[in-house]
């Protein structure tokens, strides 16, 4: 792999750009893996990247029925923070921040990871003793947080309506100043890279059509371009999990829904951190190219059709100018849908499956951007071993037959 | 938006005035303490989730607050019909299949609107309760 740094920028200048190698390659598939790992987004790739990376498997597929990173990885709101409150989510999403921290250096890759800080407000006195439970939550794991006022909100976001005149006045917000942005592209580039660089084969227009099973035992795949073996398969389709969990022959607790985005015209900079409102229900940041990327909640009806309705855009967009007056005459500029696989905790499920060598990572339903690093990186060392890592395994697919939930609804600040 | 027809209301209704509510015909078993832990979580949490047609439970929230039931494709999202609690469904996966009406790459969800369970045994406790 051709190292990218500022004095390659300089030497390839030279020869006009026309000589950089292309950043991963595009292999027939062979017959046989040890390890295949459906889904090329970002989980999928991160996955694949520490498969090779931290635990020598380097006999590693992905297959992805499309193209790399062209699902949800490309249609989040790149929002990353690790504010959550239970033990269980605290310890995956920390996992992953101090991944996120280190993360363009480890691959090579400018993904754009700015700590510019997430606010979560509080527009009522429940909203506010939430904040104060899970701020104190995440202090005693290890996490950085502080609960502000409205006065603190105010000097952090002037723009952000604090008057008591609001319909839903500010009383305060929880602040993590480690959390923030990424540009989510890159992330998922990134990761295809480095994995292609540790000889990880990215299959692109490889769909899987069906398992083969034998005896209660995964050993390989049909797909659109043949069968392909393997005794580990990681599924990490989001969205599709529900759909290859039914050619496995079981079922999953998720939903599959649209969640929307939109993204407004380029404005000069104006909002340098992230503003969530769960009581408003909306959330907003601005690019580094000036757009304002905005996003609220789910369409309520299940879907596959990567878009939404219109009641739903119009309702994020009362939340933000409920928020921000200021952006009431902001013209929007595109708009889109990906689909989400909801679970009934609004917790991830890294699991086994009832299939032997068959594990899925899938459930993040709103919030599994964020998690990139860490999903990719316990669910690695998971395939590896055969039994699912520490941080994973509170989130087996039994705590829907057990009763031990992880349940973030709400408690977390997620939005939805 | 979806227009939306009430079969209490009787008449085409925009989106905004109901909530979807997830599948629909699930039959809470007769005997919940009878239950056996996998037959319970199956109950509650495993839903059919698929890529085609789908029978789900939708509420005229802010019109005659009834519940009722949608037929609906869940990739092209064309509402095939609706009826009322108690009515099944002329429109499922398995007749469109027999008609080969289904689209490209939609799945066919079997057991369509009586499956409860990811476990034979849930699907069998509840078999021949009244949805």
């Amino acid at each position: 792999m051709q190292r990218y740094s500022g004095f390659g920028l300089v030497k390839h200048a030279l020869s006009h750009h026309e000589n950089w190698e292309r950043q991963w390659r595009n292999p027939t598939p062979k017959k046989q893996y040890d390890v295949i790992i459906i889904g090329g987004g970002g989980h999928g790739l991160a996955t694949a990247y520490y498969l090779a990376k931290e635990h020598g498997v380097k006999n590693v597929a992905v297959l992805e029925k499309g193209w790399l990173g062209g699902g949800n990885t490309a249609r989040n709101t790149t929002i990353v923070r690790s504010n959550y409150l239970w033990d269980e989510s605290a310890a995956l999403y920390e996992h992953s921040m101090k991944l996120w921290e280190g993360l363009s250096r480890d691959i090579n890759y400018n993904v754009m990871f700015s700590q510019r800080g997430v606010l979560n407000l509080g527009h009522t006195l429940q909203d506010m003793r939430d904040i104060q439970r899970r701020v104190n939550a995440n202090r005693l794991n290890g996490i950085d947080g502080e609960v502000l006022d409205t006065r603190g909100v105010q000097e952090i976001v002037p723009i952000l309506d604090c008057s008591t005149r609001a319909r839903y006045p500010v009383l305060g917000a929880s602040w993590q100043p480690r959390a923030g942005v990424a540009r989510h592209d890159a992330v998922a580039w990134g990761y295809a890279r480095a994995a292609d660089a540790q000889g990880v084969d990215l299959l692109q227009n490889t769909e899987v059509t069906g398992f083969k099973i034998r005896d209660g035992q995964v050993y390989g795949v049909h797909t659109n371009r043949g069968d392909i073996e393997a005794r580990t398969i990681g599924c990490v389709t989001a969205g599709n999990s529900g759909v290859l969990a039914k050619m496995a022959g079981f079922r999953l607790p998720l939903e599959s829904h649209p969640l929307q985005a939109l993204v407004s015209e380029p404005l000069k900079p104006v909002l340098d951190t992230v503003v969530m409102s769960n009581q408003v229900h909306g959330y907003i940041s601005q690019s580094d190219k000036g757009d304002l990327v905005i996003g609220a909640g789910i369409d309520g009806y299940n879907g596959y059709g990567q878009r939404g309705s219109y009641p739903t855009v119009e309702h994020t967009l009362q939340a933000i100018v409920e928020m921000f007056p200021i952006f009431s005459r902001v013209r929007m500029n595109r708009q889109w849908g990906g689909i989400v696989d909801t679970c009934p905790d609004a917790c991830p499920i890294l699991s086994k499956t009832p299939v032997k060598g068959l594990f899925f990572n899938c459930g993040w339903g709103t919030g599994g951007f964020k998690a990139t690093p860490g999903s990719g990186h316990v669910f690695a060392a998971s395939l590896a071993k055969g039994e699912m890592h520490p941080i994973a395994a509170p989130f087996s697919i039994d705590r829907f037959h057990s009763g031990a939930l992880i349940d973030e609804h709400g408690a977390a600040g997620v939005a939805h | 938006m979806f227009l939306i027809y009430c079969p209490y209301c009787e008449e085409l209704r925009e989106e905004p005035e109901f909530h979807a509510k997830g599948q629909a015909h699930i039959a809470r078993p007769q005997d919940p303490e009878a239950c056996s832990d996998e037959e319970w979580g199956d109950y509650l949490f495993f839903r059919d989730n698929p890529r085609g047609i789908h029978h789900e439970l939708w509420v005229h929230a802010i019109g005659c607050r009834k519940f009722f039931n949608i037929t609906r494709n869940t990739v092209s999202y064309e509402i095939l019909e609706t009826y009322k609690m108690g009515e099944q469904p002329t429109i499922t996966a398995e007749s469109l299949s027999r008609d080969d009406k289904t689209a490209d790459g939609v799945q066919v969800a079997d057991g369509g609107q009586q499956t409860v369970g990811a476990s034979d045994s849930a699907v069998n406790f509840v078999r021949g309760a009244k949805v």
